[in-house]
């Protein structure tokens, strides 16, 4: 688990956390992003930490990475700014688990 | 052994791509099997949104008079705005207000779902809460179903259609779509607002179920892309869609840049009072014409954003009736190869020929420049600016200065974005050669 990113903001009045709890999220119990550490210490981009909408990427202070995999909206954009090949394995989740869209 | 369980086809995705497929095997008496991962179909669907409908036409006769719609688009408008301007084309009309329609709001939630209800009604099987994990092949190759993930059971059938989405998988492990191809990609977020059914006839000047198509260049700062702006019935969804490089590189978080347009001057007093509802975010495939993928292998055929079929032309932003019109091909390419037994690449090129003769392939080759033209420097970054000061210096009374004629101000307001008249004119003549 991470903690949320220091310069995590509130944007329009809502904190991010407050955004994210407006999301439908049933989480199942695998894992579905798999992040290589020491991969990704050697990036410095960090291009997933900008980019993902859910914020679920956060960099550590040795120049890794920490990621959550519990509200991900399945969008893929982790993986497809990810400059490091094998640095990021995402699969869907398992069935019937993950973001739940009622208004998409 | 893992489970088996035959069918005449397997179609992949519960979208619109996918429930058109599945009803086009139905409807011609194929048993047919819908996988989807959602607990429902819809439930990992994200647009901007508007369908327009004409593509059902032909697939669900007079299918305004059950549609789960929001509201009819009777008004579209495309915006150019700055920090402190903005300048709009606004249209309406009464003929997209009453039957046949062109375009609706809808949630996809509600829309997919209704969508997948027609082609179970037919005769498909929809099987939720189930990822399809891979491609089976036989021993020369060809696709013969998919892989699950429920206990690792197999669909297996002579022909799978893969419409699951933006990432398809199984595209990719086909050979079919690179792995990660952002460039190819813009990412889209959103934010559905609470706002009651009233202030929004109020605040954007319509009636009933009458609503507002927005689309908006200028308010992405530096990186290619646009907002968006529609109403539902009680609610509206806000959004930008990003090019994902730019994205990346340019250290904004994209939900800033929702915020930005949000407090635009223009935009703040249409959403005065709301409250967020749900926040969203989903991929796009803007790559056009030129970067999609084979659509068809042996035992395989690809349809709706796993195919790139999403239409980001600019003027035109089009996504889930390309998705259908695609998808629908599909399903009936697969039957006629069923019927001559013969699903090889070659049994299924009559797909390829089909959407080619129809919209979904001519309209996307036709426009096969515009993300280009549309994504390029000076459309996302000089003219905004350069045509709301244009718009400010003719309607800006001097007084007692006498009026500049229009061709000083255009020139004024060009040198003052970087712009040459030159290139206002190839530009122009360009945008003519793509639109016109």
């Amino acid at each position: 688990m991470s903690t949320p990113s220091p310069d995590r903001r509130r944007w329009d009045g809502i904190s991010f956390e407050e955004r994210m709890a407006t999301v439908d999220f049933r989480v199942g119990s695998r894992a579905h992003i798999a992040v290589d550490a020491e991969v990704c210490r050697s990036c410095t981009t960090k291009a997933c930490v900008t980019a993902c909408p859910a914020d679920l990427f956060a960099p550590t202070a040795d120049g890794g990475i920490l990621f959550n995999y519990e509200e991900c909206f399945e969008c893929g954009t982790c993986y497809m700014v990810c400059n490091s090949e094998g640095a990021l394995t995402w699969t869907y989740p398992d069935g019937g688990h993950g973001v739940v869209f009622h208004h998409g | 052994m893992p489970e088996v369980l035959t069918f005449d086809a397997v179609v992949v995705g519960a979208g619109p791509a996918g429930s058109s497929a599945a009803l086009a095997l139905a409807r011609a008496g194929r048993s047919v099997v819908l996988v989807e991962r959602g607990p429902f179909p819809g439930a990992k669907n994200v647009y901007g949104g508007v369908v327009y409908g004409r593509v059902l036409d032909d697939i669900v006769p007079n299918w305004w008079e059950e549609v789960p719609v929001e509201r009819w688009v009777v008004r579209r408008s495309t915006m150019m705005m700055t920090g402190t301007q903005s300048l709009s084309v606004d249209f309406r009309t009464d003929a997209w207000g009453s039957a046949p329609y062109n375009g609706m709001t809808t949630l996809r939630s509600h829309f997919d779902a209704w969508l997948a209800g027609k082609a179970t009604g037919a005769g498909a099987r929809l099987v939720t809460s189930t990822v399809a994990t891979g491609l089976v092949r036989d021993a020369g190759g060809r696709v013969v179903g998919v892989r699950t993930d429920r206990d690792g059971a197999e669909l297996h059938a002579p022909v799978v259609i893969a419409c699951d989405g933006v990432n398809s998988f199984l595209a990719k492990e086909a050979g079919l779509l690179p792995r990660a191809e952002a460039s190819h990609h813009t990412l889209g977020v959103k934010e559905v607002l609470d706002l009651p059914h009233g202030a929004i006839n109020e605040r954007f000047g319509v009636q009933d179920h009458e609503g507002v198509d927005m689309e908006i260049l200028g308010c992405t700062r530096t990186i290619p892309g646009g907002g968006f702006l529609y109403t539902n019935a009680d609610t509206v969804s806000i959004g930008v869609v990003l090019s994902l490089p730019q994205l990346a590189a340019s250290g904004v978080r994209p939900e800033e840049l929702v915020a930005d347009l949000k407090a635009h001057p223009t935009i703040a007093p249409l959403l005065r009072g709301s409250t967020l509802r749900e926040y969203a975010a989903h991929l796009i495939p803007e790559g056009g014409y030129d970067t999609m993928p084979t659509l068809a292998s042996d035992g395989l055929l690809v349809a709706g954003d796993a195919g790139a079929m999403t239409l980001a032309a600019g003027l035109w932003l089009e996504g889930v009736n390309f998705a259908i019109g695609s998808g629908y091909a599909a399903g009936k390419a697969a039957d006629r190869a069923l019927a001559a037994g013969d699903c090889s690449s070659r049994g299924l090129a009559s797909y390829r020929s089909d959407l080619e003769a129809q919209f979904v392939l001519a309209d996307h080759k036709r426009l096969r420049k515009a993300p280009s033209l549309v994504l390029s420097d000076r459309v996302q970054q000089r003219y905004p600016g350069l045509l709301c000061d244009l718009a400010e210096g003719m309607f800006t009374v001097t007084n007692p200065t006498p009026k500049a004629g229009g061709l000083r101000v255009t020139r004024a307001a060009a040198a003052r974005h970087g712009v040459t008249l030159r290139q206002l004119a190839t530009d122009t003549v360009r945008g003519l050669r793509i639109f016109g």
